[in-house]
């Protein structure tokens, strides 16, 4: 116990650098474990198929299919890591596209139209993020009322779906740029971009160590001056944002736009961010992690492409991925509440 | 009169009493109620009949709040139970027969059941979050019910199967009589023994209902269990009313409209006290509204838009917060005003 | 250094909650390069004064000035900003952060674009810890150290700003004899540089050993202002306590246990739960009150919640009737005729919107199981006969039990326990906070179950209580039961004594 004390020891250098790994980066060990099952997922899928599964193609195509669900773990991890959550995504993702695709058959730019979409989905994200600082409304409770009216709002715009024929648009998802077998479209790369900024906006900002500092104790974080209202209602601006992303992404992805698109995104979101790591109950998590809760989300959907059984076992299977790792997190948590 | 006011069921009744009032002067037939070769027709009747899945879902969502928890897969476990039932009866080859019925409908509420239990041993035994328990059968439960009908939607034909949803009994739906047994039920049991209050006593306070013995664990897993079961049924009469099992659109947000209703019958998110009675006029009133916004004309789709609107009002007004801001108020305008003469008069 | 200004000036304070009086007109002063004690019961004002300077509570009278200026804190923040840093008892940093952040976050060193500074931050931190004579790795995750090191960690925030006056809530409850000598290394180090320190602990040793001077408070009200070396422990117990110095002088001697009566209905032996008390011993014969006396911490509640199943024992064996028996879980414990009341009547004793009806039957009911309801009728007859017996006001039983006044909230947990025919009670501060009439009412009633067979342990605060009320009273100092006395033989001065003694056999 006081070995971390004034007299540090210095015998043994190999066992006090592993030392300083565990206390520095612990809280990384859930992502490792989500990379584990990666790439076991990876080495089984090759062995089962006779070394027939991996190619450059089909690890490029992961990420063009779940780019937009990679946008919005990452909005959803700013959420989970205050400690709250995010069930409007979804809906937001859908209704932005919807609204943006009239739009754009309305004639307006795509220059235009785009902000106009990211404004959206930021604006019902301050709506939810209000209800939850300011009028002490449950996460969940104040997401589902956000999901309802994007739900809603997304028919209004129009109970058919609405084609998209904006060059520019498309052009996210039509172009490949190929290095050999490898491609990657606007829309990965985007969607990288998204995770370069969450990744630098919480480790490098004081808005990113807010968010950690909400989440590990709101109380505190309050007494060392950290400014919490306006984090705590920023992160849900900033998954609200991400989800008008994703309308973009996904509306060029699909190439039109359909109200009952998203039904269900935002589990799939929530478990590919606590698949990668983030404790639900906030304060640790990275959205590296996330990226790679998504990367094993779509490893199982083409896994389960590729054995050509039902797609409706990739929600049993994330099901059950997600409920080891809440088990797991539970185990943790009541281990370090017990050390204390 | 004020005894009446503050009645819990009084602002609950005045809600549903008001929505049907503002129906019946927009278009006096909603009141109207025919009737065809002894059978009862009629907008009111049809709310009646409508109302039964969710009427079965909220009184477990009911159960389930009081313990200070949320049961999210009441939806998928709809999905189950109706996937359970119609796949029975399928591979049966013997639609009609009632020995099949009875079988299918044991299994698939059996199965609603299980999912219960599951839920229940994640909350009360591993302390998982609600939220985040029932989370897990929400994504997996569609996941299951579409691999028992192999991913297609299964229909059938059977007129006694189809009879629950559609069949009429002393002129009315069969499907309201099941609501009605189902009250009674849940009103006895949690009335006429002492689990209604020891939920209560749990909800609010569980350290000291431990304290004071209260076998808590057992309270809150059989609360899951009960919404299990509830839903199970209520996956029966979904899929009798289509007569199809649709793993994908069966139960879809229900969830929401069961806490809806919950909370609109008075009982609070933050658990303890609850009302079966006020959960009954809640979903009445969900559906109400429902019948309503059809009315207007607004597509069933954007119903989401409405309800959105009343899960702000019906959260705001239950926000401490918002009533001290509110309450508050006429203090603030009070001293605003009392700067004119004439308003320094009126307050005093 | 006695004739220095002082360099904060408490003048009238006064907090008031709805109509208690938290702090009553009083005035404190601190002075720079001190180490200053602040000592009182609970609810003596220790904590609202604490929290009235560290601008976590506003004033509703009073003054306080700093180094001459007066001063307004609206948050805690902008204490700090001025000078003032507490590390309160759960120590209120961010377990999830790195330690260098716990120490720079809020004024965090920014690069250019404004990004945080990290290898910056991690130098200040690095300093800021080498001040303490703390050698560990600034970029290591808080959580992942020992609780005195954490506690370290936030002395490290607090005096790496501008630290004037550095306020410490009881820092070493939750440390061991090393960890404390440490974290004394530091305060003396810290009082050599002209700190105002305020410590404020239940150790009296700990007092005695670190702090120059201690101003004790009692009801909300200042008892006094004494330098450490001029106040005499027994004294200062006594200035706690509300006692007069008479008879203080001759100490009784008496002797540890008496022999095991045969009619002994509940028998604890080293009972354990770490870190309230430890290896305890204890007799509770048939009939009898067993007054419980000791100082705050010295493991009164912790006592009571072992014998009654609360807390689990670490070791340790309880007997009742001679049967070693296993109170796994209070439902046990109760099962067997041992209930128990918590002193925190609101969170761990009654169910605040359910009536006094539900409140008193709730233990019974939980007993006989869900299925076997108690008939309706015989709920309320059995409530109702509660109502009368203990004289509960107003006699309404489907009234919510929150609304009650606290004596009334407590006859209603007594006659939820009562219902059950218990054979032993046990009572944690039960008329804590409860008005005079009320008070003698409850003590009046404990005296008359005991005549009925029943066994009580009744644990207080107030010695005259104690005494009043018990038949035997048992001395409890760090977490230990030292004496077990007929309380015929004891006044409560020899009482206090007997209380505050120093601790004379350190293993």
């Amino acid at each position: 116990m006081t070995s971390t004390q004034v007299a540090p020891a210095r015998e043994s250098h190999v066992v006090s650098s592993r030392h300083r790994f565990m206390t520095r980066h612990a809280s990384w060990i859930p992502v490792f474990a989500a990379i584990a099952i990666l790439v076991a997922m990876v080495i089984g899928a090759q062995i089962y198929f006779d070394g027939d599964f991996l190619s450059p193609p089909l690890i490029s195509s992961i990420l063009l299919d779940n780019s937009y669900l990679l946008i919005l773990a990452v909005g959803m991890t700013f959420v989970i890591l205050t400690g709250g959550i995010d069930l409007s995504v979804g809906a937001v993702m859908s209704f932005t596209g919807m609204f943006g695709a009239s739009l754009l058959r309305d004639g307006l730019p795509s220059g235009v139209v785009a902000p106009v979409m990211l404004a959206c989905g930021a604006l019902i994200g301050l709506g939810i993020g209000v209800l939850v600082q300011y009028f002490d409304v449950q996460p969940f409770i104040a997401s589902l009322a956000g999901m309802f009216l994007a739900r809603g709002l997304g028919f209004v715009v129009s109970l058919n779906s609405i084609k998209v024929t904006d060059s520019s648009i498309l052009w996210l998802q039509r172009t490949r740029w190929h290095f050999g077998d490898w491609y990657v479209t606007a829309t990965g790369i985007l969607a990288l971009l998204v995770v370069a900024v969450g990744a630098l906006l919480l480790a490098y900002t004081r808005f990113g160590r807010t968010i950690y500092a909400v989440g590990g104790n709101e109380q505190s974080a309050r007494l060392m001056g950290l400014p919490v209202a306006r984090t705590k209602l920023l992160a849900y601006v900033v998954s609200g944002t991400c989800a008008g992303l994703a309308g973009v992404v996904f509306t060029a992805y699909t190439g039109a736009a359909y109200p009952l698109n998203g039904i269900g995104t935002e589990l799939d979101t929530i478990a590919a961010v606590v698949i990668g790591g983030t404790l639900l109950i906030g304060g640790s998590g990275f959205v590296v992690g996330s990226m790679i809760g998504v990367f094993v989300y779509g490893m199982i959907k083409t896994i389960i492409n590729f054995l050509g059984v039902d797609q409706s076992w990739t929600r049993i299977t994330i099901g059950g991925l997600l409920l080891l790792f809440v088990v797991v997190q539970r185990v943790i948590v009541a281990r370090s509440a017990r050390r204390r | 009169m004020s005894a009446v006011m503050k009645h819990r069921l009084f602002w609950p009744l005045v809600v549903l009493l008001a929505l049907i009032l503002l129906n019946t002067v927009s278009r006096p037939s909603f009141v109207r109620i025919t009737v065809h070769d002894g059978r009862l027709y009629g907008s009111l009747i049809d709310i009646l009949r409508n109302s039964a899945p969710l009427m079965l879902v909220a009184l477990g969502m009911t159960l389930v709040i009081a313990t200070r928890g949320i049961d999210l897969s009441v939806g998928a476990i709809m999905a189950v139970s109706g996937a359970v039932a119609l796949t029975i009866i399928q591979d049966s080859g013997d639609p009609a027969n009632p020995a099949v019925l009875a079988v299918a409908i044991g299994t698939a509420v059996g199965a609603g059941l299980v999912c219960g239990l599951w839920n229940g041993f994640l909350i009360s035994v591993l302390g998982i979050q609600p939220i985040i328990a029932t989370l897990v059968l929400m994504l997996a439960g569609r996941g299951i019910a579409l691999l028992i009908t192999g991913g297609f939607i299964t229909t059938i034909n059977s007129d006694p199967y189809k009879f629950m949803a559609q069949g009429y009994v002393l002129g009315l739906p069969f499907a309201f009589y099941v609501s009605l047994v189902a009250i009674a039920i849940v009103a006895l049991i949690e009335r006429r023994t002492a689990l209604g209050m020891l939920t209560e006593a749990v909800g609010i306070n569980p350290e000291a209902s431990r304290l004071a013995g209260v076998r808590a664990r057992g309270i809150i897993w059989g609360a899951y269990a009960a919404s299990g079961l509830l839903a199970g049924f209520a996956g029966i009469l979904y899929s009798s009313n289509i007569m199809a099992a649709d793993a994908n659109a069966a139960g879809l947000y229900i969830e929401l409209d069961a806490i809806l209703a919950v909370v609109l019958g008075g009982t609070s998110l933050a658990g303890g006290t609850f009302s079966i009675a006020g959960t009954v006029v809640g979903a009445f009133t969900i559906q109400t509204l429902k019948s309503t916004i059809t009315f207007l004309g607004v597509p069933p789709a954007v119903t989401p838009v409405f309800m959105a609107a009343v899960v702000v009002v019906v959260v705001l007004v239950q926000s401490r917060r918002f009533r001290r801001f509110m309450g508050r108020l006429p203090a603030r305008l009070r001293t605003w005003t009392s700067r004119t003469p004439d308003g320094a008069e009126a307050a005093s | 250094m006695e004739n220095a200004l002082p360099l904060v000036q408490v003048t009238g304070a006064t907090v008031r909650f709805q109509s208690d009086t938290a702090l009553d007109d009083v005035d404190f002063r601190m002075f720079a390069g001190e180490v200053h004690s602040l000592m009182g019961e609970n609810g003596a004002g220790k904590s609202t004064l604490i929290k009235a300077l560290t601008g976590a509570l506003p004033l509703d009278a009073g003054v306080i000035t700093l180094d001459g200026r007066t001063v307004q804190f609206a948050t805690p923040h902008d204490a700090q900003l001025a000078g003032i840093s507490t590390v309160y008892q759960e120590i209120d940093l961010l377990p999830n952060l790195t330690v260098a952040e716990n120490i720079a976050l809020g004024r965090e060193p920014r690069g250019r674009l404004g990004s945080i500074d990290w290898p910056a931050m991690r130098r200040l931190a690095r300093e800021a810890l080498a001040d303490l004579g703390l050698d560990i790795d600034p970029a290591s995750v808080l959580a992942t150290h020992p609780l005195a090191v954490q506690q370290l960690v936030a002395i490290a925030r607090a005096i790496s700003t501008d630290v004037k006056v550095l306020v410490l809530d009881e820092p070493t409850s939750s440390l061991d004899f090393d960890e404390v000598a440490e974290l004394f290394r530091v305060i003396r180090e810290l009082k050599s540089r002209g700190v105002a320190i305020l410590f404020v602990s239940h150790f009296l040793d700990q007092v005695y050993e670190i702090c120059d001077r201690i101003t004790v408070l009692r009801n909300g009200r200042l008892v006094g202002e004494y330098l450490t070396t001029e106040l005499l422990r027994i004294d200062l117990v006594q200035k706690m306590l509300g006692r007069s110095a008479a008879a203080l002088a001759a100490r009784p001697r008496l002797d540890g246990y008496e022999d095991p009566d045969p009619s002994v209905t509940l028998s604890a032996r080293g009972v354990t739960v770490l870190p309230g008390i430890a290896d305890a011993d204890l007799d509770l014969v048939e009939g009898e009150v067993l007054g419980v006396a000791g100082l705050l911490g010295s493991g009164r509640s912790e006592l009571a919640r072992a014998l009654t199943g609360v807390d689990r024992l670490e070791a340790g064996i309880i007997r009742i009737d001679g049967q070693a028996t296993r109170l796994s879980s209070p439902r046990r414990a109760l099962s067997v005729g041992v209930v128990y009341s918590s002193e925190n009547r609101r969170t761990e004793g009654l169910i605040g919107e359910l009536s006094v009806l539900e409140n008193i039957t709730l233990a019974l009911q939980a007993q006989r199981g869900i299925l076997r309801r108690i008939r309706s009728a015989r709920q309320r007859e059995l409530a109702a006969s509660w109502v009368e017996a203990l004289d509960i006001r107003p006699p309404d039983i489907d009234r919510p039990v929150g609304t009650l006044s606290g004596g009334n909230q407590q006859k209603v947990l007594l006659a939820r326990l009562l219902a059950l025919s218990p054979r032993v009670i046990v009572l944690d501060e039960p008329t804590r906070g409860i008005d005079v009439g009320a008070k003698v009412e409850i003590q009046n009633l404990v005296g008359e179950l005991a005549d009925t067979g029943l066994s009580v342990v009744f644990i207080s605060a107030e010695l005259e209580e104690v005494l009043r009320v018990g038949t035997r009273v048992a001395i409890l100092q760090n977490g230990r039961v030292v004496d077990v006395l007929p309380s015929d033989g004891l006044t409560t001065d020899s009482l206090l004594a007997l209380v505050a003694r120093p601790e004379e056999d350190e293993s």
